[in-house]
């Protein structure tokens, strides 16, 4: 008898809390040397990822100078850029009133109208993802309705939109909405499907409520998937409000490459371009930073 | 005045398009207040769903639950389930996930500084309340399951379902955890209803072990009182004469019934 208790609380503490004596004991005696060692390995991690494609970057642009400085060539080398378009490039906050803006200002009304144009996607792509994935009789009727709009090329609905809205604001924020809605309603849907029965019965056990139910459990378990879908939707509307303001004019990054074009500025179209490379590229990582913090500890198991 | 716990001639069948199949028969079962009831039986009989019709998780083709004199057919917290695999919620952290049982359960009977302390007390009772703020994916099987019994416990449910709550534990874990659920119901005096594989483990923990046949049309073939006094020691009775004869019953039962149907 007295065997049992003691096997049994021996085996205790190494089940339940292995972690404790061990980290007490080893942490402190390292912690202090490789403070500097850290900062170093750091360093070089950084330098290891930073060097690479800087590198590659210096060989294009050099390359593409080569081959833009010939007399006759279509395109301009960079250095003639930067000569053309420095103020464009230096100072992407000036306003001189109409179309005559920064770089920043254009950046700003594209980025404003993906914002609530995607916002209205979310919301809406969620919500109807959450009933497709949660009803076998919404999923029947509407899924073949959406596998065939989503095909619908995002300027397609443009004509459509401007016809509705009269107006090419709420036509382009619509535009926006259409072409971001589909990846968000269909992973969403998915997600939906793919919560596993023993969170349902957790839920049927507490009885939560329809709405308890949609925030605590569907919404965490498909949270993965719908992140999926909001990631892809941001691209795509970064996609479609380029071509969509190149099409409805005013202030944006879109009306701004286009009228370059038709000033023959090409380097500002360059410069443009670089812009729009990286807002894409922020606004993705974004999203992606926003979903592994919202989803860390529903991947990891 | 009938049982606590009632299970009154339970049919089930499964249908999926034209196919069906019977899977339980005329399951009937009384347990009393504070009676530790195990179901053992082997594998497909029909075991977790007679569970799950006590939970109200799957409807009955016939017959009922009844559970301190009401008819249950839906699932509720007065019928809590320890599930096989944990079933935490990994989003939440541990506490979180006791936490929100209790808030569904007491949110209008108790205050929040006592749902508060009630979370945290049940997490101490299955000796987790050090590793309340951790998440379901970094603690280990073991501990994943004790915070589910706590959960469950947290309900303060009438009746308390464990669907093989040992299952997919190592030897070691499992006798610890056994351990700490005998603690526990001779501390709050719970009716349990439990579904084991185990023999040693059913006998171990019972008051009764109820024996099914196979399925299909799995029936309660027999059914055995379990009489040993409690507190009960592991080591004890390892020699004990009744324990044996338990576990020579029960043992017969299953390799029996297990022949038979190989036979057949
Ligand atoms: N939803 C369902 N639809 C059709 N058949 C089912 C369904 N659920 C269970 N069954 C069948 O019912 C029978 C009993 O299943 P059950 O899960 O209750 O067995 P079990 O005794 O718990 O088995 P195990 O010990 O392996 O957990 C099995 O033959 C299974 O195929
Ligand atoms: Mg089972």
């Amino acid at each position: 008898m007295n065997m049992t208790v003691r096997k049994l609380h021996e085996g205790a503490p190494a089940a339940a809390a292995p972690a404790v004596p061990a980290a007490v004991v080893a942490l402190p005696a390292p912690k202090r040397a490789p403070a500097g060692e850290k900062l170093l390995a750091y360093c070089k991690m950084v330098a290891a990822n930073v060097i690479p494609p800087l590198l590659v970057i210096l060989f294009l642009v050099a390359l593409w100078e080569m081959l833009c400085s010939a007399p006759g060539a279509s395109l301009p080398p960079p250095s003639a850029i930067i000569k053309n378009s420095w103020e464009l490039i230096a100072d992407p906050f000036y306003d001189r009133g109409g179309l005559d803006k920064g770089l920043f200002w254009h950046i700003l009304a594209s980025l404003q109208r993906v914002a609530v144009g995607y916002s209205l996607a979310a919301v809406v792509g969620v919500a109807l993802g959450t009933l497709i994935g949660q009803s076998t009789w919404a999923m029947r009727g509407l899924d073949p309705l959406f596998q065939v709009l989503r095909t619908v090329p995002p300027l397609a609905w443009l004509p459509l939109s401007l016809a509705a809205f009269r107006d090419g604001q709420p036509a382009a924020v619509f535009v926006i909405f259409i072409t971001a809605i589909w990846p968000i309603i269909i992973n969403t849907a998915v997600g939906i499907r793919n919560i596993p029965q023993d969170y349902r019965n957790v839920a049927a056990v507490l009885r939560l409520n329809p709405i308890e139910f949609f925030l605590k459990i569907m919404i965490p378990a498909a949270a993965p998937y719908i992140f999926t879908g909001l990631r892809i939707g941001i691209g795509l509307s970064w996609l479609a409000i380029i071509a969509a303001e190149m099409l409805i004019g005013g202030v944006g990054i879109g009306f701004f490459i286009w009228d370059a074009w038709n000033s023959s500025l090409i380097g500002d179209i360059i410069v443009a371009l670089i812009y729009v490379g990286i807002v894409g590229f922020v606004l993705d990582r974004i999203i992606a930073a926003v979903g592994a913090f919202v989803t860390r500890g529903t991947a990891a198991s | 005045m009938g049982a606590y716990l009632k299970l009154d001639h339970i049919d089930k069948t499964f249908t999926r398009g034209s196919a069906s199949t019977n899977v339980l028969k005329e399951v009937t079962l009384d347990i009393e207040k504070g009676e530790y009831v195990s179901i053992i039986g082997h594998s497909g009989c029909g075991k977790s769903t007679l569970l799950n019709i006590v939970a109200g998780l799957t409807g009955a083709s016939a017959g009922g639950v009844i559970l301190d004199g009401r008819e249950v057919n839906s699932p509720g917290p007065d019928r809590a389930v320890v599930f096989q695999n944990h079933s935490l919620l990994p989003w939440l952290t541990v506490y979180e996930n006791v936490r929100l049982a209790v808030d569904k359960v007491f949110s209008g009977t108790r205050s929040k500084a006592e749902r508060h302390s009630w979370t945290l007390h049940n997490l101490d009772l299955v000796q987790m309340g050090h590793a309340k703020d951790k998440r379901p994916s970094e603690i280990s099987g073991g501990m994943k399951q004790r915070v589910g019994i706590a959960r469950a416990l947290a309900m303060e449910p009438k009746v308390l379902l464990l669907d093989e709550p040992f299952g997919a534990l190592d030897a070691l874990t499992r006798a610890h955890l056994q351990d700490s659920v005998m603690q526990i119901h001779a501390a709050l005096g719970n009716t349990i209803l439990m579904i084991t594989h185990d023999v040693d483990e059913a006998v171990l923990l019972s008051d009764r072990i109820v024996m099914m046949t196979n399925g299909p049309s799995a029936r309660i073939g027999e059914v055995l009182e379990v009489k040993l006094a409690r507190p009960r020691k592991r080591l004890d009775l390892v020699t004990n004469a009744t324990y044996l004869k338990a576990r020579e019953a029960v043992l017969k039962f299953l390799h029996e019934r297990h022949r038979f149907v190989e036979a057949a």
